[in-house]
């Protein structure tokens, strides 16, 4: 199954890669090609350059920035999945990047990649929204930085703009997260039928910062405000987090599909980010 | 449209090749049609079912999911170059000792994501070995006697007597 043909370009350096990307008006960017790749064989994308970043260097590390982290476009899923750094400091999503797919796609395919391609029921989306991250865009025009909590729009559409690259991801440190998921599959195999990352703060016993996301569920990963509003304020009580769980689909249209029906995927929402909310307050 | 003839080098089962390649040309046919390493299966297409599996620079990838021009510069090893001479890899001799193929269709890729698998950890668990091969699917349901055959070439890496088809669980 042959995508139709392409020009490539596989620059040295970001600003290459950017004047790539400003230079033609259908151009997509190439990290792992893990969610590229098979648009571009169903003909749903049909770029005329692909601009491939793998071989800039530079974008490929894990880095204690003090009070955050960052994670750059070419860190692959594997290795967010095994870093020391993201393990305490980004916990949902280490654990998000190692439900990701299979090992063969955790070793070719990217964690700003999977954000960027905003499918509607990808892992790490959902730790990214729940942490805070803010997203590190580069055009030719400059650089932003954009709030996880705008740059997921729509089903596979993010706040990018065509000739702008995702060059990192930062978290801020501080509290405690998780990631809990339903795959396909069983266990956590495939994408999520409904899956759930949670980060909660506080100290003495009571939260004073909480944000609860869902992915696999509705249109788009989003974060469920209400969810987190019930639990903030608590001392994380078995009550407080039913009474979050419960909120995990409100003012969501939830969808189907032959894997979970609506009732059916708003139950396991509630379920799941139940048992994130245990997992950071047990 | 016409893309670009493009040049890349790629070393497989440790043979330099220089080729002319198309941009979209997958890696998966790359390996089957330039270089008639047909070993290398092509199976759904679309990045599911793991057939294609092969290792680059000493990860497993998906082969169809991969275009040649991406592998330009690396060093990839297919079911092909596993074997030492006449003597099989020990997750070949697992998959021949244990029944570890049916129709076999999916075998090469299993070969290739075991031993990705084993060479990072000799010794895993049932548990590990399934999630491991998480990314391959055998549509005979032979998952049994695959992880069996893992299970017997890990124990073979670490220099112990690997149990073999005497110990076979009939289904």
């Amino acid at each position: 199954m042959y995508p139709p043909n392409f020009d490539y370009v596989a620059p040295a350096t970001l600003d290459e890669a950017l004047a790539a990307l400003a230079a033609s008006d259908n151009a997509k960017v190439l990290s792992g090609g893990m969610s590229l790749i098979p648009l571009m064989k169903l003909r749903l994308v049909r770029p005329t350059t692909v601009v491939d970043i793998s071989r800039i260097s530079g974008l490929d590390a894990i880095t204690d920035e003090g009070d955050h982290i960052s994670i750059g476009a070419l860190v692959k899923h594997a290795e967010t999945a095994s870093n020391a750094l993201v393990a305490e400091h980004a916990t949902a999503l280490g654990q998000a990047a190692g439900a990701t797919a299979d090992i063969q796609v955790r070793n070719q395919g990217t964690t700003c990649g999977s954000i960027a391609h905003a499918d509607l029921a990808a892992d790490q989306p959902a730790a990214a929204l729940a942490l805070g991250a803010t997203m590190s865009v580069a055009s030719v025009r400059g650089t932003r930085e954009i709030a996880a909590a705008d740059f997921f729009v729509d089903t596979l559409t993010s706040a990018l703009e065509p000739d702008e690259i995702l060059v990192k991801i930062t978290i801020p440190k501080g509290g405690k997260s998780a990631y809990r998921k339903l795959g396909r599959r069983g266990g956590e195999s495939d994408y999520p039928i409904a899956a759930a990352a949670v980060w909660v703060d506080g100290s003495n016993g009571s939260i004073s910062a909480a944000r609860v996301a869902v992915t696999g569920v509705g249109p788009k990963p989003y974060l469920a405000s209400e969810s987190a509003a019930a639990i903030v304020g608590s001392s994380g009580s078995g009550e407080a987090i039913a009474a979050a769980a419960s909120h995990a689909t409100d003012g969501i249209t939830v969808l189907e599909d032959l894997y979970g029906s609506v009732e059916y995927r708003s139950h396991l929402a509630k379920v799941y980010v139940k048992r994130a909310l245990e997992d950071v307050l047990a | 449209m016409e893309g670009r003839i493009l040049e890349v080098r790629i070393s497989v089962n440790g043979v330099d090749h220089q080729s002319d390649v198309e941009p979209r040309t997958l890696l998966v046919h790359y390996l089957r049609e330039n270089l008639s390493l047909t070993g290398t299966h092509v199976g759904c297409e679309t990045g599911y079912c793991g057939a294609c599996t092969v290792i680059v620079d000493g990860r497993a990838v998906k082969s169809c999911t991969m275009f040649a021009v991406q592998a330009d510069g690396a060093s990839i090893q297919t079911v092909e170059g596993v074997a030492d001479g006449d003597e099989l890899h020990p997750v070949q001799e697992g998959f021949w000792e244990c029944h570890g193929l049916q129709c076999g269709f999916c075998t090469p890729g299993m070969i290739m994501s075991s031993i990705a698998l084993l060479e990072e950890n000799n010794d895993p668990s049932e548990a590990e070995i399934r999630h491991g091969i998480e990314g391959n699917l055998c549509r005979c349901t032979g998952y049994h006697n695959i992880v069996r055959s893992v299970q017997y070439a890990g124990a073979k890496m670490r220099g112990e007597s690997p149990q073999g088809a005497s110990q076979e669980v009939s289904s």
